[in-house]
């Protein structure tokens, strides 16, 4: 049950106000980093501080909350985080997408497509794009309010003179309606695809950044690309080893000490629910 | 000849508190001109670059440059953004160190490219194909396309610079101190260049220095500048060699002779 | 072409007492097309000061010098500027280029300012230099280092790359061999059959009677001693 020394979902009432007017306000403009007062929170920095404050902002006692971390349920980021709201909050907790009503992610998109009736609420470590080639905070909000973004084309002109190809292959900027270059937060390059056109409300928080930026359902997102180097959404060319999912994103899993692996979906409730639908991969016992 | 001056500076005054930048300033600049504004640390030549290239807004003055599109127009009263994309496109600038005009962390091609895909190129092979050959004309080798700056001596780390800024074409060159701080065998190299690229591309230019000799080698105009204000002004070798002014007469017999 | 009515020059030397120095007044010329006038006088009786003001090079204080119909006098710099590029060359005693910039490009230059495709520009710098006796491996190397005669000679291919209707030149025969001396003697006669207006410097009075139509001596323009 709710601890009740705690208000619901641990923030007071004051702040989750706060954090919802930056979320409708970025809802309002896809893609641009809205400021917020972010809060200290019972774990630290890199855990996902932004992202819990937002999935506290918009939880409500019917919800019923999944939190995935690189695909898995299991570890031990996701579990806290689905235990911190199970005890503040008491909301149901599920692995399983299609039941999940806020899906809080880190690193990941789920492999099953989301519905109108999800909010798919992002942990985001680095919020800025341009940061890693113009530290300075102050030109680079500039550069999103005039829309200067030739610096994002230097970065993957960078990646193809250096590799031949853009090499970067998670966190690849995307241009959201035609107007603000956004960080996607640290997935891999295969599920900026799903990023655009989506039913559900894709929301961000960068807790350490003080940032929160948001896709409305059925944006427009489009990755950033060369003409001649199109943006390619590649994933390791194997199927999956346990539910023999051809087309999931796949870890790369060493088995023993003679330099064995498996490939496997790195969405667990995905392969999990595959394999119960009798779906069977090569390496499966 | 052309009616048409392509940057017109009018009555362009600066203050710093009590202390003046810059006052009253007013001087044309036609289509291939090259301006030298020369005068000793303190007298105002930088903050009046800076002034016109927009880096500092004067307290009183004009600026209009002949733009493109729409004529001439006062870059003090643009908006930002079209001011912006003035420098991005039909002005440069060129920093005495070339530090302050590079991204040190991006390789040589992705410097000279930079300006382009801000102005949209999205093609990788043409936006390269253009870094190598201005690379080939400022005298770098096109092999060193894919390293960084850092790599580079001071005087090619100049040459790169400049060509970072000549990409897109611009007409208008504003140059601070750009023969500052390199070997003299270096500067002599870089000035030669710098003036086949002014005749070749019809550019103009106001270059500051406090060097006599590169204004008379590269300018074909000259202000001399003390305390803020303009003392003289007139053609580089008629000031330099007829000085009418007390100043500019001590200034040019002050020059060590070799 | 050349026109002076009244022309007077004074040096202001502010950091000496401010001592006014009047060096010429009431100098008046007139030079047409095709014709070739040459300065006498003594050494520091005001040739090359003059010279220098036809070049727009020193500043007159008072009269009317006219090249090809502008004032240099009141000019803007930029009209002055435009003078030099199309009508009026000068080939001085020195010779003053960016160093390490080869012989063929510093006699090309004048040309290349006036638009005139490279290719072209150093078919017309590499004719005059071969006339001019400058061995060819001298070409792609930069003049500063050359001898003073070899130095003169880039000076007045320079000076003759473009055709210009106005011509100054100051001393082009010193310090030439007699080979040399020919051949700049032919390119000035041939400047003035295409009806250059020409006014120079010349030592050499052999040279001078061979080119010139008149000769005018500076003495004349030296200021009113009475005063």
């Amino acid at each position: 049950m709710t601890d009740q020394a705690y208000n619901f979902a641990y923030l007071d009432e004051q702040t989750k106000r706060m954090i919802r007017r930056a979320i409708l306000k970025g809802l309002a403009v896809p893609g641009y980093q809205v400021p917020f007062a972010s809060r200290e929170m019972p774990m630290p920095y890199g855990w996902g501080t932004g992202g819990v404050q937002v999935s506290a902002a918009v939880m409500t006692t019917d919800d019923c909350f999944k939190v995935i971390d690189q695909g898995a349920d299991d570890t031990t980021n996701a579990v806290s985080i689905r235990s911190f709201f199970k005890r503040t909050a008491g909301v149901k907790a599920t692995t399983r997408t299609a039941e999940a009503s806020i899906i809080q992610t880190r690193h990941r998109i789920p492999e099953d497509a989301l519905t109108e009736s999800q909010i798919l609420v992002y942990q985001v470590p680095i919020p800025e794009p341009l940061r890693f080639l113009e530290p300075r905070e102050s030109e680079t909000r500039k550069m999103h309010s005039l829309e200067e973004y030739g610096l994002m084309h230097v970065k993957l002109y960078e990646d193809i003179s250096r590799h031949g190809h853009i090499a970067t292959s998670y966190a690849y900027p995307v241009k959201v309606e035609g107007r603000y270059v956004m960080d996607p937060s640290p997935i891999p390059k295969f599920d900026n695809p799903k990023l655009g056109d989506c039913p559900a409300i894709q929301l961000f928080g960068a807790g350490r950044e003080q940032r929160i930026y948001a896709l409305p359902p059925y944006t427009q997102v489009i990755s950033l690309d060369f003409e001649d180097h199109p943006f390619d959404p590649s994933k390791a060319d194997h199927a999956c080893g346990l539910c023999g999912a051809e087309h999931s994103y796949l870890d790369e899993v060493i088995i023993d000490d003679a330099g064995g692996r498996m490939f496997v979906c790195s969405d667990t409730d995905f392969c999990r629910s595959r394999q119960e639908d009798g779906h069977k991969g090569k390496d499966a016992a | 000849m052309t009616d048409h001056a392509l940057l017109s500076v009018r009555g362009v005054s600066k203050r710093y508190g009590r202390h003046i930048g810059c006052a009253d300033v007013s001087f044309g600049l036609y289509p291939g001109e090259v301006m030298g504004i020369v005068g000793e640390s303190g007298s105002g030549k930088s903050t009046l670059l800076n002034c016109m290239a927009g880096h500092l807004t004067p307290d009183a003055g004009e600026v209009f440059f002949d733009t493109a599109v729409d004529g001439p127009r006062d870059t003090l009263r643009m908006s930002e953004p079209e001011r912006r994309m003035l420098s991005r496109t039909d002005w440069a600038f060129v920093h005495q160190h070339a530090r302050d005009g590079l991204r040190m962390g991006v390789s040589a091609g992705g410097n000279v490219g930079e300006r382009l895909m801000a102005v949209g190129a999205r093609n990788y092979g043409v936006i390269r194909d253009s870094a190598e050959d201005w690379l080939e004309r400022v005298e770098i080798d096109k092999s060193r396309i894919d390293d960084r700056p850092t790599a580079f001596s001071g005087g090619m780390q100049q040459r790169l610079q400049i060509a970072r800024n000549l990409v897109t074409g611009p007409r208008l060159v504003f140059m601070d101190e750009p023969t500052g701080g390199l070997d003299v065998s270096v500067q002599a190299r870089l000035l030669d260049l710098l003036r086949s690229l002014v005749r070749d591309m019809g550019l103009s230019a106001v270059v500051v220095t406090h060097d006599l000799a590169v204004v008379r080698l590269l300018a074909n105009r000259l202000m001399v500048m003390k305390s803020g204000q303009v003392v003289e002004s007139g053609l580089t070798d008629q000031v330099l060699d007829d000085p009418q002014h007390a100043y500019t007469q001590l200034l040019v017999s002050s020059i060590l002779q070799v | 072409m050349f026109e002076l009515k009244d022309v007077s020059k004074t040096f202001t030397l502010h950091n000496q007492g401010g001592a006014v120095i009047e060096v010429m007044s009431g100098a008046s010329l007139s030079v047409r097309p095709g014709e070739c006038v040459a300065l006498t006088g003594a050494s520091g009786a005001g040739k090359s000061t003059l010279m220098r003001m036809l070049y727009g090079n020193y500043r007159a204080q008072h009269g009317v010098i006219s090249v090809d119909g502008v004032n240099i006098v009141q000019a803007a710099p930029r009209e002055v500027i435009r003078l030099r590029r199309e009508v009026l060359g000068y080939v001085s005693q020195f010779l003053r280029v960016v160093p390490r910039v080869p012989t063929l490009n510093v006699v090309a230059e004048p040309l290349l300012a006036l638009g005139v495709p490279t290719p072209e520009a150093k078919e017309r710098a590499a004719d005059l230099l071969a006339r001019l006796n400058i061995p060819k491996p001298l070409w792609a190397l930069s003049p500063t280092t050359f001898s003073g005669g070899e130095q003169q000679r880039v000076n007045i291919a320079r000076g003759f790359a473009h055709s210009f209707p106005a011509l100054l030149l100051d001393e082009p025969t010193a310090s030439l061999d007699a080979t040399n001396r020919a051949v700049v003697l032919d390119l000035i006669q041939e400047a003035k059959a295409r009806g250059a207006a020409i006014i120079g410097i010349f030592h050499d009075e052999a040279a001078r009677a061979q080119v010139c139509d008149q000769e005018i001596d500076v003495t004349g323009f030296a200021p009113s001693q009475a005063a």
